[in-house]
């Protein structure tokens, strides 16, 4: 391959149709609240980690339904339920987290 | 003066009004420009957030006017001012003394078309929320396929759009998406179903329920982004460019069908009935009433009242109420002479 | 794809275009890369239409480079354009026509400009005093030369010697239209046919007998987007853009691209051979590309010119294939001959894509 000094740039567009689906309908199964985000950032405004490492709850569960990585971003979660209190949908965010856990391991 | 009442516009606004007056001892005439009255209602096929019948509604409103003179396929061309009252003539030649006019000449649906970058009227399975709810009620439409696996539903086509010169928002189209791709999911359990929007606005009584079934029940997805573009693939589909402004990425689909909220835009005939009658128009283009919080059923002129959507975009509930509440005031205003 | 759809919005956006008396400014680069299309253009209009193009010497760049990659400011533009309408107002003439796409959006853009900022103008037509003691007046009509080519498709087409059709299947070969960016997307109603479905190449194609390919991304620019090209750290961008406008025109197999504006078909061409080059693939079938060509090289291949003296032998990509498919007769050891069949060498050819 010839080298121009220049190549071809990565699309940073989303592909709708390659989004991971089944992983997505799995985790609404076992918390049907994943489906109802509306992207208040309550959950990450009150979150203790997130000051300190970037960890957004609201993130996450963007990325997932996008089909994209949610990355490391969980791994600093400490359970201790203050999205729980604050999410004006009532998302089991507890149950939710552990369950993207299970299933994106 | 002899207490005749005029309603212009046979819709669900003019229709209801009709009714109560009937039952406050009136006789009115309901001048229709279409050929039978209902209006838009009379078109689409359930209504949110109930899924309640559209048809039921018309079909009773239908029956409950019949003790009122209807002139349907007839318009108003001339409107002068008497001493107590007014005088309309018809496009059929007669000539009605009245002494009260309701105007309930209602809305249009803005036409798609203007949004080229949509292709509605270009590619194969572009359609508007007005089409979609005409191929409920079991007309066919061959840009509907057989099989739908993808759609998208694209919010505030033509509302909210200054380039369209049509500012304000249509109030209504946010439900009646969530309710069209709550049907669609009904009739396509495994579609996949996406709803384009720049703001949602459920407002009303149980609209909120509406929305978390839609996404819950329903795995609806809603992504907040507007379409920017839309192009037909090879195998007729369409491909469908938007941002999703909460990942702050670019992203594209390949669907089946794309649904257009067409818009409520003030009714052309607005322009020429304000001239004749005299009445004000708001910055926003539709008829003025006297006031929007106190006094919106109220003109700017003695005797002629508004129900509905020539003042702005109105829910069918909030039509319904002001059709009640504009002949209330009709009824007392004629007593009081 | 509804095709009424799209004639209903072409009938929407026509434009006035004067039959004759055109006032004709070339593009700064269009002949360094497409040598021959604006020699075409005054050889079609003028000895095979009879049109008076009048041209003159003292015409400089407009500007629109320098603008789009925000190095002068709108105000000297404006100066220099007014310079422009002043030698056409010397002239005589009062239509006024560039053959190049950005020059046709910057002069669309100043005359709106000043539509809408009256003063602007006033002050414009001081400067250009004091800095070159001359006046001007507005162009009555502004057009671009591929506007002018759209007028007259049916009279080219009269006096067609080849079609765009398989002169052995008598197919309509399959043409990709793409539209300069500056053409219509700023001024939609500027444009034949407006900004989302252009009529200008289309009204072509169909007129010489060709069938128009829509895709995906037929709206999308052709990559070269100035900045993205000129500065070299961003040359990714640029060649990103026409990657994406092959992957997704190559499942229609077009047999060729036609263009209206200059940096378009350059892109266009030479990009194919770095993709090729860069990831081994090529759009044409059988390793070649997909020819593309300036709408007065398509007009002169329909007239029946010599394909090298229009001087398709400089084109990256090898047009021989529509060439044949067309029927164009013509001798393939003249292509990379000089002037009076003097031997100039030959350039080095490509490895990735197939070049003859």
């Amino acid at each position: 391959m010839m080298d121009f000094g220049f190549s071809l740039s990565k699309s940073s567009t989303m592909d709708l149709g390659k989004v991971d689906d089944l992983r997505f309908e799995q985790l609404c199964r076992l918390e049907p609240g994943a489906g109802i985000c509306i992207g208040c950032g309550s959950c990450s405004a009150s979150c203790p980690a997130g000051r300190l490492s970037g960890m957004s709850v609201r993130k996450v569960l963007l990325a997932l339904q996008r089909g994209r990585s949610a990355g490391e971003m969980l791994q600093c979660c400490m359970l201790c339920g203050k999205c729980t209190m604050v999410c004006p949908r009532g998302i089991n965010t507890r149950n939710l987290i552990l369950s993207i856990c299970k299933i994106y391991d | 003066m002899n207490g005749n009442i005029v309603i212009i516009g046979g819709g669900i606004a003019g229709m209801e009004a009709a009714k109560a007056l009937l039952a406050l001892g009136h006789t009115p005439i309901l001048v229709e420009a279409s050929k039978e009255l209902g209006g838009h209602v009379a078109s689409w096929h359930k209504l949110f957030p109930d899924m309640s019948s559209a048809k039921d509604i018309i079909d009773r409103l239908r029956a409950d006017v019949r003790g009122a003179n209807a002139f349907l396929g007839t318009k108003v061309i001339s409107f002068n001012r008497l001493a107590d009252g007014y005088s309309l003539k018809l496009s059929n030649g007669i000539v009605v003394n009245a002494s009260a006019v309701l105007v309930s000449t209602g809305f249009r649906l803005f036409d798609a078309t203007r949004k080229e970058e949509y292709g509605y009227g270009v590619y194969d399975h572009v359609i508007t929320n007005s089409d979609l709810e005409a191929w409920f009620s079991g007309k066919e439409d061959p840009r509907v396929p057989e099989n739908v696996g993808t759609v998208g539903f694209v919010h505030c086509v033509g509302s909210r759009d200054l380039k369209a010169c049509n500012g304000q928002c249509s109030k209504v189209c946010c439900a009646t998406a969530i309710k069209q791709a709550i049907e669609i999911k009904e009739r396509f359990p495994y579609a996949k179903v996406y709803c384009f929007y720049m703001d949602l606005r459920l407002f009303g009584k149980k609209y909120e329920d509406f929305y978390v079934n839609a996404q819950r029940d329903y795995g609806i997805q809603f992504i907040r982004g507007r379409v920017s573009e839309v192009g037909e693939t090879i195998d007729g589909g369409l491909q469908v460019k938007a941002e999703d402004t909460l990942s702050g990425k670019p992203l594209k689909v390949r669907l089946d069908l794309l649904v257009l909220m067409s818009g409520i835009v003030r009714n052309d005939s607005i322009r020429e009935l304000s001239e004749m009658a005299g009445l004000e128009t708001d910055s926003d283009g539709f008829l003025r009433s006297v006031d929007n919080e106190y006094s919106v059923v109220e003109s700017n002129r003695p005797g002629i009242f508004f129900a509905g959507s020539c003042t702005g975009p109105k829910t069918v509930p909030e039509t319904i109420a002001e059709a009640r509440s504009a002949a209330l005031s009709i009824h007392t205003y004629l007593s009081g002479e | 794809m509804i095709y009424e759809g799209k004639q209903r919005i072409w009938s929407e956006y026509q434009k006035d275009i004067p039959d004759d008396n055109w006032y004709y400014v070339r593009s700064c680069i269009r002949q360094n890369f497409f040598p021959a299309s604006e020699r075409m253009f005054t050889e079609i209009t003028r000895n095979v239409l009879g049109k008076d193009i009048y041209e003159t010497p003292h015409h400089t760049t407009c500007g629109g480079i320098a603008y789009h990659c925000d190095t002068i400011p709108q105000e000297t533009v404006m100066t220099i354009v007014a310079r422009q309408f002043a030698l056409m107002t010397e002239a005589g003439y009062e239509n006024y026509c560039p053959s190049c796409i950005t020059s046709f959006g910057n002069y669309a853009e100043i005359l709106e400009t000043w539509r809408e900022f009256p003063e602007l103008e006033a002050r414009i037509r001081e400067d250009l005093w004091k800095a070159c003691r001359r006046e001007f007046n507005k162009p009555k009509y502004l057009a671009h030369s591929s506007d002018l080519i759209y007028h007259w498709r049916n009279e080219i087409a009269a006096r067609a010697k080849h079609k765009l059709v398989n002169a052995v299947t008598g197919e309509p070969l399959k043409i990709v239209e793409h539209i300069g960016c500056h053409y219509a997307k700023m001024f939609p109603s500027k444009g034949v046919g407006g900004a989302e479905y252009p009529y200008v190449l289309a009204g072509m194609v169909e007129s010489w007998g060709g069938q128009v390919i829509d895709y995906p991304e037929r709206r999308h620019c052709c990559g070269y987007g100035f900045r993205q090209y000129h500065v070299k750290a961003n040359r990714g961008y640029s060649l990103s853009n026409t990657h994406k406008k092959f992957e997704s025109m190559e499942p229609y197999h077009p047999d060729a691209i036609i263009t209206n504006c200059p940096g378009c078909p350059y892109f266009l061409d030479r990009w194919q051979y770095v993709i090729a080059e860069q990831t081994g693939r090529t759009y044409g079938g059988n390793g070649f590309g997909i020819p593309v060509l300036t709408y007065e090289e398509l007009a002169g291949l329909v007239l029946g010119y010599d394909p090298w003296d229009l001087g398709l032998q400089l084109h990256q990509v090898a047009v021989e294939p529509l060439l044949d498919k067309m029927g164009v007769e013509y001798d393939p050891a003249a292509k990379y001959l000089g002037l009076n069949r003097e031997d100039i060498m030959r350039p080095e050819l490509p490895t990735s894509i197939k070049c003859f």
